[in-house]
This record gives structure tokens, sequence and C-alpha cells, in this order.
């Protein structure tokens, strides 16, 4: 009897354990078909109406911003706050660690307050998030865009993301310190006067106090400067000799000689020994401000951090020269994985309180300014004016003429992936291996990725 | 005023009770069956978080793996495909061989130092306990903090002959041996000494009265007794050894990387739960099923190991 007793409350506690977990399941469900329903809705009256600015009523919904720079993190909390102050509507900002966006974002969108902002920079990432996109086209921000460039559309062409500001890197040179080893910006204007430069710097390193190159580490801190950034300058060559127009499935590497001619001037006329570049633990940023070298290859982000120690007249970008044919007229690297996308599954409301604060982002006084000092230059018609001396030097090259290097990594197949690869072969490369090895991750990774992210 | 009535109640009724059983009256029945009715409550706690927290996410993975999803609350049935795809992958059963031969090494050398060092350590030598402290320490820190120590100290040492531990496969093989080792042997020995400690002394004493040499004694006496000692621990260093994900990923997060024929990326120090997850996250969402089926293989094949080994210890223990 008392057995019995036994078995049966224990079933019954069971039941209720299980129930409490069934309890959390149908709740998910509930919310969900909720918001499915309104998806519908808004959708029906999109398709009806040829408007896709939600329904929604911006005052009543919230907005929850996931971030994708860390560095603007404290600046974006201040003026979520300024903005809820002046209108009454809440803005959370989550900002997620560096490299680990795609994770964060994944965790963020299965809750039941998913993000109404979130950042798709690339096509890989139009791919996995299509589906939780609101087709911005035609809604008051998008009308707001001065050009349609950094626009990510799907393939049924739907505007997936839009940017909300472009970005440029190059090599980040310290002018004061160049002159003090004797030479100026302007004798470079190509891969042989850069590197006559650097190899004169390094050679009188000891005696001058400070070295041509900061470190180039391969730790994840860093690496993406070179799989990412420098690996960009064979990429876009290519590119542009063969006409991309979309992601190929196999690429040649034609230019990888380029790659290794920077590269070898970088690993090779820095204070650090090249062999312990793969395991990191460098800090170039502040190498740089430290003034122990003159070159640093990076972007106009970095702006804000290295203004703090040194004058505007002191700091310039020039373009990464490589060895390209006809470089002397060769611009800075600008493009921008920053893309706003607008989540499609979250409420009318809360979609139009998210459009709300974008515009206000991009056309109000204190959110222009912001932009303009966080992000740089924004392509909106009420973009505030910059300060950023980099963005001067790119917008002084774009007016002298010369061609923009344009961001052709964003064409890169499951790119986090691919560029693990690159770096492994470079660290390899780094401790006296084949630079073959670089070449095939470059070019066998890239259609081995390409047949992956395809399936 | 209700309060000592209710007392004077349950005192005489405990009284009757010990009239009629002559039971003593803590374990009356009289006592102990409302605390007893009364244990779905102290149950449903972890019931419950045994259910939120593994029955749950566990079905779900499951049902996950025979899908196509970007997040987990909006997923497509398609059927066995991704087993299909995941059985495959080059680098998946890369990562399995290599975890395996690491699980087996580690197991060997974890188990056989934590024991030799529990044997020194129940010998009576002065200081016991601070080494004993000493050598537990190391596991009660984080994985990923161990792993970027250890890069470190390997890099220091490996710098001298102008080379890292990414560069060979071999260098990151041992070097997680290394790693492993340092923080586990101290918790293993913390068992043994606790087995050791349970022999009983005359056993001992008998087997050296019937002159029985020191290597007779360990092997014939001693080790025998112990035996549930190294079934747990051979599980957890078994298990540890395939799970092992935080010390991996810091320390050489897969490289050096080896490409094949194809195109396709091996991971040379990559093993199956990094694997997994570099499926799920570095790869498009169409790959986040195929991580999910490639985690289901995992769990079973933990499982069938983990069992086999059990019952192949436990088969060699003896009742004391």
């Amino acid at each position: 009897m008392k057995k019995k007793v036994v078995s049966a409350l224990l079933c019954v506690s069971m039941v209720a354990a299980s129930l409490v977990g069934c309890g959390d399941k149908t709740a998910d469900t509930t919310t969900e078909s909720a918001t499915e329903t309104t998806e519908e809705t808004t959708e029906a009256t999109e398709e009806t109406a040829e408007e896709a600015a939600p329904a929604g009523d911006a005052t009543a919904g919230q907005v929850y911003w996931l971030n994708f720079k860390p560095e603007a993190d404290e600046a974006l909390q201040q003026i979520a706050e300024e903005y809820t102050t002046e209108t009454g509507v809440p803005v959370k900002v989550v900002t997620a660690a560096s490299g680990t966006y795609e994770s964060t974002l994944t965790a963020e969108m299965d809750k039941s307050q998913a993000p109404t902002l979130f950042v798709v920079g690339n096509q890989a990432a139009v791919k996995t998030w299509q589906d939780y996109c609101l087709d911005l086209k035609g809604t008051d921000i998008y009308n707001e865009l001065t050009t349609d460039d950094f626009t990510l559309y799907n393939a049924d062409g739907k505007a997936c993301s839009i940017g909300y500001c472009y970005e440029s890197f190059g090599i980040i040179t310290n002018k004061k310190l160049l002159e003090q080893a004797g030479h100026s910006v302007d004798e470079i204007t190509n891969f042989e006067t850069l590197k006559a430069v650097a190899e004169d710097i390094h050679a009188r390193a000891d005696e001058l106090g400070f070295d041509a190159f900061t470190s180039s580490g391969m730790d994840d801190s860093s690496s993406w400067r070179f799989s990412g950034h420098l690996a960009n300058m064979p990429l876009y060559y290519e590119a542009k000799a063969d006409n991309w127009t979309e992601c190929p499935a196999e690429i040649k590497g034609t230019y990888m000689d380029l790659f290794k001619n920077i590269w070898d001037l970088y690993i090779n006329n820095s204070s650090v020994d090249k062999t312990t570049l793969a395991t990191g633990g460098y800090d170039a940023e502040a190498e740089f401000k430290d003034g122990k070298a003159v070159f640093f290859q990076n972007g106009t982000w970095e702006y804000g951090a290295l203004s703090e120690a040194w004058a505007d007249e002191d700091l310039a970008m020039i373009p990464i020269y490589c060895g390209a044919e006809g470089e002397e007229n060769a611009g800075l690297c600008s493009g921008t994985e920053n893309c706003w996308a607008v989540n499609a599954n979250a409420s009318a409301d809360d979609q139009a309180a998210t459009i709300a604060f974008m515009k206000w982002l991009v056309t109000s006084e204190s959110g222009t300014k912001m932009m303009a000092e966080q992000f740089g230059e924004i392509p909106y018609k009420g973009a505030a004016e910059n300060g950023n001396v980099f963005f001067q030097d790119a917008a002084r090259l774009i007016d002298e003429g010369k061609y923009t290097v344009e961001w052709t990594f964003s064409y890169t197949p499951n790119v986090n992936d691919w560029r693990a690869g690159v770096v492994a072969a470079m660290n390899q490369y780094d401790a006296g291996g084949s630079w073959d090895d670089v070449v095939t991750a470059f070019t066998a990774g890239w259609a081995a990725q390409y047949k992956a992210a395809n399936e | 005023m209700t309060r000592p009535i209710i007392f004077e109640k349950i005192g005489r009724a405990i009284y009757m009770k010990k009239m009629k059983n002559s039971n003593s009256a803590v374990n009356s029945t009289m006592i102990t069956r409302p605390i007893a009715r009364c244990f779905p409550i102290f149950l449903l706690p972890t019931v419950a978080a045994f259910f939120i927290g593994f029955v749950y996410p566990f079905i779900k993975g499951m049902y996950l793996s025979l899908c196509s999803f970007t997040t987990t609350s909006d997923a497509k049935f398609v059927g066995f495909s991704n087993y299909i795809k995941a059985a495959q992958d080059a680098t998946f059963v890369h990562a399995f061989w290599y975890t395996a031969l690491y699980a087996v090494v580690s197991l060997i050398f974890i188990n056989v130092i934590a024991f030799f060092l529990a044997f020194l350590l129940t010998q009576g030598i002065k200081g016991t306990s601070i080494y004993r402290t000493v050598f537990f320490m190391p596991n009660l820190i984080g994985g990923i903090v161990l792993g970027y120590i250890w890069s470190m100290i390997f890099d220091g040492i490996l710098s001298r002959y102008g080379t890292n531990i990414l560069m060979e496969t071999r260098y990151g093989f041992w070097g997680l041996i290394i790693l492993m080792c340092w923080q586990q042997i101290g918790y293993m020995m913390i068992i043994y000494i606790a087995g050791l400690q349970a022999i009983p002394e005359d056993m001992i004493e008998a087997a050296r009265i019937d002159g029985a040499t020191r290597m007779q004694t360990l092997f014939h006496v001693t080790l025998p007794n112990v035996m549930s000692s190294i079934t747990i621990c051979m599980f957890l260093s078994l298990t540890n050894g395939f799970k092992l994900f935080d010390q991996n990923l810091a320390l050489t997060g897969g490289q050096p990387f080896k490409w094949a024929e194809d195109g396709t990326v091996v991971k040379t120090t990559e093993m199956l739960a990094l694997n997994i997850y570099n499926t799920f996250y570095g790869q498009s969402s169409s790959a986040r099923g195929v991580a999910q089926a490639k985690a289901v293989v995992f769990f079973i094949l933990v499982a069938v190991i983990s069992l086999v080994q059990l019952s192949a210890t436990k088969s060699k223990e003896v009742q004391q």
C-alpha cells in the first residue's frame, strides 16, 4: 500500500515537472503563432498597399538593437538614453563581444524579446538571416539614403539590410615620426616607395627609437586585419579583372603575389619576431599610440582611440600599396559591413518604433553627430560634418580621382571558416613554411567553403 | 494557545504509539508519515530542473537533428539528410579518431600518475595534506583560462626553437595531454586516496605476515580493492577526454590545418566537440542541422563507449 502511494506520488510529481516544461513550450508556441499572425497581416498590408512601412504605432513599440561594434557601445548606450528621454520609447542596446556576433544573434533571435534591430553585413549573413529581415524598401529610413550601394538584397530582391555607415581602411601613418625619420607621406606613392621607406626605418630602428610597422598579431583579436582586410587586396584585383557580380564558386588567386609582397613587408619590418605572431598577445593599437611604429594597418574607426594620443595633423591614412599595376591611382578601401536589418518577426509596433529610431539617428542633430563620431561617414541625406581625418583622407583621394578599392571580401563564402584557414596557413608561412599553403588556403579553401555554403 | 494543545496531541500520539509498538519515538510512523507524504515538494525542484535543463533540451536536440533551421524555435523537418552529410564529412571523421586517440592516451597518463601520487601520499609522508591540496588546486581553474596560460608556457619554450604550438599537430596533441594531466591528476588522486584509505589495514598486514613482497601486495591486495575507484576514475577521464572543448579551443583552436585534395580543410587538432561547434557557427545556417546531427552521434558514441568501459571494469571489482 505504502509503496503504491509512493509510486503514485512519484508519477504525479514527474507529470507536474513535465507539465512545467510543456507549459514553457506552449507559452512559446503561442507567442510564436501570435507573431506569425502579425507578420502575416503586416505582409498582407504590404502587398496590398505596396508600402513596406509597418502599420504599427511607433510610440507604443520598443527598440532592441543588437550592436555589432564593441567600441561603439558606450556612445550607443548614451544615445539610447537620450532618445528615450526625448520620445519615451524604450531603447535597449546590447553589444555582442568581439567575434561572437553570429552566435549571440542566434541565441537572441530565439528569445521572446528578440532584437528588433540587428546587423546583416554581407551576402553570407543575408543567406542565413533573410527570413528574419523586414523588406526595408520604401520605408522612412530607406528614403533617407543617399545611395543604394550599401543595400544588401536577397535573391528575391528583398532589401534585407541597409548600410548605416561606411568605413575605409588603409595604412595609418604617423606623419610626425615619419618626418623624424627623414621621410614624408608624399614620397609614398606605390609599393616600391613604401617598401623603401619602411626598410630604411626598420634598418635604423634602434637609432630612431621606433620601427616601421606595428605587430601583425594573428590571434583572434587582430587576425581579421589580415585574413579579412589585407586579403581584400588580391580579391579586389581579381574581382576587377574577372568582373565578379556574385560570389564565384572558385577563385584563381591570380594576385596572390601582391598579398605576399605586402605581408612580407609587414612582418619583416617590425620590431616583433615573425614566428611569434601566430600566438599573438600583441597590441598594435597601443604600439602605435606609444609611438613605437610609424605604420599601422587599420581603419577609420581607429580615429577615436588614436586621436587621444596624436594630434590630427600627425595622422594620415594612405592606401595599401602592394605592387599592383597602376596602384599610384588607388584610394583607400571603402565599404561597409555595418548594415541594419529590422526583425520581420517583431510586432508591428516594435518595427515602427525601430524604424522611427533609425530615422532619428540619421536625421536629428544629436543622432547624426553621434553617428559621425562613432561610425564615420553615413550614407544619409542629413549626415553631419565629420572631424575624422581618416575620412577626410578618403574623401580627398576620391576628389583627386583615385579609384576606391571596394570591399570584395564581402563575397567570402562561410567567412569565418575561410578566414580561419587563411590564418592557419599564414601562421605556417611565418614560421618558415611555404607560401603555396597560403595560396591553397585561399583558392582551394574558397572552393570548399563555397560548396559547403551552397549545399 | 493552540500550539501547546497541538504539541500535547502529538506528544500523546507518540506516547500511545510507543506503548503500542515499543518503537523509539523518532522512528514513529506518526512523525515520519506526514514528512514522507510531502516528499514531492522536496523532489519537485530537482525533477523540474532535470526536465527543463536536460530532458526537454535533449529531446528537442534529437528533433532538431532531423531539421533544417537558423534559430531553434523555427525548424523545418528534413529527415535523415543531416546524418548522411555528417557521416560524409571528412573533418568529423578525423575529429573522431583524433579524439579517440587523445581520450585513450590521456586516460592512461592521468590514471597511472594519479594512482602513483595517491599511493605516495598514503604512505604517511610529512606534509601529505599540503601536497594533496597543491595537486588538487589546478582543478579549480577554468578550461579557457588554462588553455591560454598553457599556450603561453608552451610558446615560451617553443619560441626558443623558432616555432610555436600552432605549427605542428603533435605539439598540439601533447600540449593538450600535458594540460589535461596537470588539471585532472589532482582530482583523480583524491578519489584514489579515498579508495586506498578504505582498504582494511589487517588485509595488508596479513599479506605482509604471509611474506608477500611490496609488489605482490600492490597487485594482489591493493589494486583489487581499489577497483571501484579505478572504475569511476577511468569513466571520468574517458568521458572528459571525449567531451573536451574549452581547453581545445583555447590552446590550439584546431590549428594547424591541412588541405585535402578536394579543398576540404582538416583542422588537425580539432576534437569532436569543437568540430560540432565550428560546424554550427563557422558555416552558413544550412550546416546547423548537420552540426546537430553530429551532436547526437557524439552523444551516442560517448554513451556507448563509457558504458562498455563501465561494465568491463566493474566486472573486476571485488566485494570487501
